[in-house]
């Protein structure tokens, strides 16, 4: 197995972007000026892990071997204590992990321009199941539970221009599962939004199949009314030379656990997995991915980034990316920054990479959390700007980077104008 | 015209080992088209001066007053000071992750000015005074302050003092870390902004070399908290000779004054 640094990795990942001076690899810095002892450290600090590999012995961390399966029986109850659900207060889950998912499922429903194919279809329909096995409980738990999905089929070929809406509303607090699986044929291109809105407590899975030199992308946004739970796992199959790029943007919701993955089947595609959130006083916003790398010569890129703001605001971030030994010439790179806002907020980072063979092109993790802090805030301050205006500043610069990359005006209207509301919303 | 009035300003910060006096009575009135030199060892309190004028929160006055033209600066919030015409160009300016300097500035000015410049006379200005201090035009996409080399740092607090054109401007050691060529290009900026008549100058510096292109009108010699001596530019010659362990540090201002006077004698 092959160490790769990540200063080595950075040199094969164009991509990667400077570091936020003052922010530090690897984990979280404070400013050296701000580190006197009245500053309480970020908290996060101490629950900072890190692995290159899963390591000699302990095969259990190695993401390979996480249990897949479509049956709920096959996953034991959950204790807390499991590697991918240390993070999550399980008793926030309301029953996703313990109850039969009987509630009403949120409500789908779908604009798609002309050609595209949108189906209801009982969970017998032979598409499901083709992209995805799930990967923990909940997930399990949701494939038990679901009477019906919807299947979204972008023909092969068909270049759709406008985005396919599909708006999902909540219908309450009971317990529901959700299925859905969006395939894009070949050589096809589109863009799909899930627009999560309402209250619902919920466990969904999505399937997406991106058919060989297909280009779709899929943007999840959870703007979740502030009682909802949400846990999403968003598989992806990649077929020869399909480009993915898949964005999570979890801003409202009680908790969200996104759980978002890519496989690989076959040589040259490229998955660009993108990630923004925004955690208020008292949310929980999770997100787990997996990058798969079983096949050789694909690429992959991953950029989440989170603020915090407000008293037991957490927010997780875990990125597994596996280069398995037939993966020659993978090149990778996964960054996770992160910006405390104020005092009381908990960011945690852990980025994984594993790597089993030396023969790729690059591969690099980043995570980092600052905060913004009295020296940042002194220094915009003494230039006449107001402490509001500061902070809005020193935010939007920070997520505008990920809402660049959405390349979906009227989306990236609505998510700036949706990150406006989250700082005017929490006057810490 | 305006006046920068500080009179027995005591400042002390709060440490691990307890309160800490730093700055034990010190008096100054600075008005327009004055360019006042502050100049004292390492730790004599300088930064702790130019700080406290702008309001950092760490500095806690525990006596005396600053007013400008008779209006309460400490009463002011930080922001509220810079709008009201104060600048204080950083020793160590600090960076800013996520703030482009096109934004930033662009802020900051309607902030001062309470409207949004006029985006074509604006975009032109900032253009014109970058290239005047010879800072690369790409230099605007780039978050505030990262990654510039401590001269370009410095620079670039010039630029702001150009263009958001305060008042009073406290230069804290704009000179420290500078090459030659450096220097005279931030002291022309100084120089520029100076001539256009609305603006008095406190210039905290360390060494001589930068009264060469800035010229003084008063010079302050500062030690341990305190103005221990004062004069006209001549004052700064006699310190690039004599440097300051003739101001030994405990010694009080008066027993420096009666040595200063025996010396004359
Ligand atoms: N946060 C702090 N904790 C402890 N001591 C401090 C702190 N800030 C300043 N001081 C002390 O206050 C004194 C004055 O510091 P100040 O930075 O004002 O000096 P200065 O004259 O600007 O020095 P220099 O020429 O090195 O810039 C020094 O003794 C310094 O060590
Ligand atoms: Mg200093």
């Amino acid at each position: 197995m092959t160490e790769i640094t990540t200063e080595k990795a950075r040199i094969g990942a164009p991509s990667a972007q400077p570091f936020i001076n003052g922010f530090t690899e690897e984990g979280e810095s404070l400013s050296p000026i701000n580190s006197t002892e009245s500053k309480a450290p970020l908290a996060g600090a101490s629950a900072k892990s890190h692995s290159h590999g899963g390591g000699v012995g302990i095969p259990d961390s190695s993401r390979a071997g996480r249990l897949t399966s479509y049956n709920l029986a096959d996953f034991k109850p959950l204790t807390g204590m499991e590697e991918d659900w240390r993070f999550t207060p399980l008793k926030r889950l309301r029953g996703l992990h313990t109850d039969a998912l009987t509630g009403t499922a949120p409500e789908v429903l779908v604009t798609a321009p002309l050609g595209v194919l949108v189906e209801t279809v009982d969970r017998n329909d032979n598409r499901i199941g083709s992209a995805a096995i799930p990967e923990d409980r909940v997930s399990a738990n949701a494939w038990e539970n679901f009477t019906e999905a919807t299947v979204i089929t972008v023909p092969a070929e068909a270049q759709v221009a406008d985005e396919i809406s599909v708006l999902i509303t909540g219908q309450g607090t009971e317990a529901s599962a959700q299925h859905i699986v969006i395939e894009a044929k070949k050589f096809s291109k589109a863009v799909v939004v899930l627009d999560h809105q309402g209250t619902a407590v919920v466990s969904q899975n999505v399937e997406i199949l991106v058919g060989d030199g297909a280009d779709l992308t899929v943007i999840s946004l959870q703007e979740w009314h502030d009682d909802s739970v949400h846990a999403s796992s968003q598989q992806a199959k990649l077929g020869r030379d399909a480009k993915f790029k898949h964005i999570v943007v979890s801003l409202g919701g009680d908790l969200v656990r996104m759980t978002p993955s890519a496989r690989f089947t076959a040589t040259g595609a490229e998955v660009e997995l993108l990630g923004l959130y925004f955690a208020d006083a008292g949310q929980h916003l999770e997100q787990r991915l997996f990058v798969d790398h079983s096949v050789a010569n694909c690429k992959s890129n991953v950029l989440y980034k989170g603020a915090l703001q407000g008293k037991n605001a957490h927010t997780v971030w875990v990125g597994d990316v596996l280069i398995r030994k037939e993966a020659e010439g993978t090149d990778t790179y996964e960054a996770n920054r992160n910006l405390v806002l104020t005092d009381g907020a908990r960011a945690d980072s852990v980025p994984n990479l594993e790597i089993e063979t030396g023969l790729i092109e690059g591969a690099g993790h980043a995570s980092a959390t600052g905060r913004f802090d009295d020296e940042h805030l002194f220094y915009l301050m003494a230039r006449g700007i107001s402490e509001e205006v500061a902070r809005r500043l020193v935010v939007r610069g920070f997520l505008n980077e990920i809402i660049q990359k959405i390349k979906v005006p009227a989306l990236e209207e609505r998510l700036t104008a949706a990150v406006e509301r989250e700082l005017a919303a929490t006057n810490n | 015209m305006s006046t920068l009035e500080i009179k027995d300003l005591h400042v002390s910060i709060d440490t691990e080992q307890g309160t800490k006096e730093i700055l034990k009575g010190v008096s100054l009135t600075i008005k327009t088209g004055e360019t006042h030199a502050i100049m004292g060892p390492n730790g004599s309190g300088k930064s702790t001066l130019a700080s406290t004028i702008a309001g950092h929160p760490r500095y806690n006055v525990t006596g005396g007053t600053i007013t400008l033209d008779g209006e309460d600066v400490l009463a002011m919030s930080v922001d509220e000071r810079a709008r009201a015409g104060l600048f204080l160009a950083m020793q160590y300016p600090v960076e800013v992750p996520g703030v482009s300097m096109t934004n930033f500035l662009r802020t900051a000015k309607t902030a001062i000015d309470g409207e949004a410049p006029s985006l074509r006379h604006w975009t032109k200005d900032v253009k014109a005074a970058m290239a005047q201090l010879r800072i690369d035009a790409d230099f605007t996409q780039r978050n505030v302050n990262e990654g510039f080399s401590g001269g370009e740092k410095k620079r670039v607090e010039i630029l702001q003092l150009e263009l958001f054109k305060p008042r009073f401007a406290i230069l804290d050691e704009t000179d420290s870390g500078l090459d030659v060529d450096a220097l005279k290009v931030v002291s022309e900026g100084v120089n520029r902004a100076h001539a256009e008549g609305n603006m008095g100058t406190l210039l905290i510096t360390h060494y001589t070399r930068i009264l060469r292109y800035i010229k003084p009108d008063f010079v302050h010699v500062f030690v341990d908290g305190q103005v221990v001596e004062e004069g006209g530019p001549e004052l700064a010659d006699r310190l690039e000779e004599e440097g300051y362990d003739r101001y030994a540090k405990g010694a009080g201002a008066a027993s420096i004054a009666a040595a200063a006077a025996a010396a004359q004698a």
